[in-house]
């Protein structure tokens, strides 16, 4: 029997490390996850998030650190005996077994009754609305629905936590906003905490109660879909998080509460400091945030111009020959000059 | 437009036929001249027997001689364990070293025997195994044993040459059809709760089925046409006295070429219900991709 059950109060990682040889693949992992909560991890590729959720699942042993459920130590015991949900990328669906038989997989080795198996296989397949393909094998399901059949094999053994594995990337762009809606409302309907390995933010944000950004094998901010979007704690999160202009500049503090001046396209423009700083700065500002003004103090030559339907996203040099992305809902085309405005609370300063 | 008004020349194209399928001629021809050709020869060959007689009379000679018929008991006796012990052997093995880093050296250290041909195999055996080989000499200098085991010239030695030469074989076979399974297969399998013997019994051995019967019935033919090791390192006159021993015999000591292609007759017809029986064991079991993931 797994050793977990669905009443568990959270999951810890304390310190949590993974070397390979000279690599240090993950580093320094400190989280934790509440029951019902929908954790993203969200990073590059490379950045250690899959090797963090296979340390969760038990499929690699961390070289460092511990990982609690509540009070029991899991790194001693086998991925077979956590009990935790697992989606894979390529959905791993056992090629020889019908969808039924999929389903049911895990209800059979942990020993359930026959008359109990078919019964929650058959809510598995209604919950993710796959009744009339129970006897199909795999290969003849369509990705969307292998993807389908995987999160009911994964939450029919009601597992305390599901552990999803960058499960959309394999989908077409259609087809994964869809499944992103069914796994936000399969989700809600059973309250089982998630952890959610992804490299797409927009996914993450959508999601996710809470994001761990990890770069580097390291995490570097957790906090809320709000907390990364708006207030990214460093540049390199910024960066990963849609702040598309990263500009370096000179920073000085303007006397009183967090105002800074800093330098954008050879303009003086306020911005707010994040942490301390005078001197050399990185600056972030999301092409959302930059517009096109009567009066604005950024005068900048447009390069490219993209119509994106609602608006138009585009390229502008600045005086000092610095490039700045940005978004304009009137019409502007190559070699217009624009005046770009940006509210000083949307131009995040950073230490350089 | 239906397929009856298209010109001849896109009807074939449809069918698959195009000129590149000329190219197939040379094989065809090399597949006529070298194996249909031969074997029907020897066929109707078997059908004339030397000293005259009805057509089947080399084939009553043989069912009716127990030193013949003998044969086909006495080499299914070493063919059948050789083939399942080299099979079942390499299933552990493979799965094994598929997950190691070192795979080349070893295979390359593996496939050394094929490479050496059963002879020189025979002979080194012959060497090592012998009375006054290191095996035995190890054995009584420390008082393993009392005297020699005896390991050649009988069944033991012919199996042990099958064996090392036969098992490279089918552990690369099997290899290959380890390593095509996909192993977050067995990752999943274990995240369900599947131990690890269930995860071999339910996920491993039923995709790895169908390339276990491939494997079985290449080993079999392998082992079945045994000769030069049951010469060798057997006992010819005796519990080794293969088929194709006598097949050997009857042609080329008592010049009996019709009874000789009415023996190869027979091995063919052996080896032919046998793999039927596999490759019709196998459409039992399931023979899709073993992977099921898009991309």
């Amino acid at each position: 029997m797994p050793i977990a059950s669905r009443d568990f109060r959270e999951l810890r990682l304390e310190g949590v490390g993974r070397d390979f040889g000279q690599l240090h693949a993950l580093r320094d992992v400190n989280l934790t996850v509440k029951r019902g909560e929908f954790v993203a991890l969200l990073g590059p590729s490379g950045c250690g998030k899959s090797t963090a959720l296979n340390c969760i699942s038990g499929l690699l042993q961390p070289t460092d650190g511990a990982i609690w459920l509540d009070d029991t130590r899991l790194d001693d015991i086998g991925p077979e005996d956590r009990g935790f949900g697992m989606v894979f990328q390529n959905y791993a669906l056992f090629p020889h077994m019908t969808v039924r038989r999929n389903i049911g997989f895990g209800l059979t080795t942990h020993r359930r009754p026959r008359d109990e198996i078919e019964r929650r296989v058959y809510e598995a397949l209604a919950l993710v609305r796959l009744e009339t393909q129970a006897e199909k094998l795999p290969g003849q399901l369509s990705g969307g629905q292998q993807q389908r059949v995987a999160i009911a094999r994964a939450i029919v053994v009601e597992p305390p936590l599901v552990l999803m594995d960058e499960p959309l990337s394999n989908l077409d762009a259609k087809l994964r906003l869809e499944m992103r809606a069914e796994i936000r409302r399969i989700h809600t309907m059973l309250g089982c905490s998630t952890i959610y390995v992804t490299h797409d933010q927009e996914e993450a944000l959508s999601l996710a109660d809470r994001i761990m950004v990890m770069i580097d094998g390291q995490p570097r901010q957790i906090g809320t879909p709000e907390d990364l979007y708006v207030r990214p704690s460093s540049a390199a999160v910024a960066e990963f998080m849609g702040y598309r202009n990263l500009l370096r500049s000179p920073a000085r503090t303007v006397p009183g509460g967090s105002g800074v001046t800093v330098m954008i396209g050879g303009a003086h423009v306020l911005g707010t400091a994040m942490e301390p700083v005078d001197g050399d700065a990185t600056v972030a500002i999301r092409p959302d945030d930059l517009h096109p003004t009567v009066d604005g103090p950024i005068a900048a030559t447009v390069e490219i111009a993209e119509y994106h339907g609602r608006d138009f996203y585009a390229v502008a040099r600045g005086r000092d020959g610095e490039d700045l992305y940005f978004r304009s809902s009137q019409r502007v085309g190559p070699g217009e000059t624009v005046h770009l405005s940006v509210l000083p609370e949307r131009v995040l300063v950073f230490p350089a | 437009m239906s397929v009856a008004h298209l010109s001849l020349r896109r009807r074939m194209r449809e069918r698959g036929l195009d000129a590149v399928t000329l190219l197939v001629l040379p094989g065809v021809l090399f597949v006529l001249a070298l194996f249909i050709y031969p074997f029907i020869y020897g066929l109707v060959l078997s059908f004339e027997p030397k000293d005259g007689g009805w057509w089947l009379a080399n084939y009553q000679k043989f069912f009716s001689e127990p030193f013949l018929y003998e044969t086909i008991w006495l080499t299914l006796q070493i063919a059948i364990p050789a083939t399942l012990l080299n099979t079942v052997l390499s299933v552990p093995v493979a799965l094994r070293v598929r997950l190691m880093k070192r795979q080349k050296l070893l295979t390359t250290i593996l496939v050394i025997p094929i490479t050496l041909g059963t002879v020189m195999v025979a002979d080194g055996l012959l060497t090592y195994l012998g009375p006054r080989g290191w095996l035995n000499r190890v054995l009584v200098d420390f008082g393993i044993t009392d005297s020699p085991v005896r390991l050649i010239h009988n069944y033991w030695g012919v199996m042990l040459s099958l064996v090392i030469s036969g098992f490279p074989f089918t552990f690369l076979l099997t290899l290959s059809y380890v390593t095509g399974i996909d192993p977050a297969l067995e990752q999943a399998g274990a995240m369900l709760g599947a131990k690890a013997r269930q995860r071999f019994f339910r996920i491993l051995l039923p995709l790895l089925a169908p390339g276990l019967a491939i494997t079985l019935a290449l080993a079999f033919v392998q082992a079945f046409t045994v000769f030069p090791s049951a010469i060798l390192l057997g006992a010819p006159a005796g519990p080794t006295r293969v088929i194709s021993i006598v097949a050997y015999q009857a042609a080329f000591e008592q010049f009996d070429y019709p009874l000789a292609s009415a023996i190869a007759m027979l091995m063919a017809l052996i080896q032919v219900v046998i793999i039927a029986a596999l490759l019709g064991a196998r459409t039992l079991v399931f023979r899709g991709p073993v992977s099921t993931g898009k991309g």
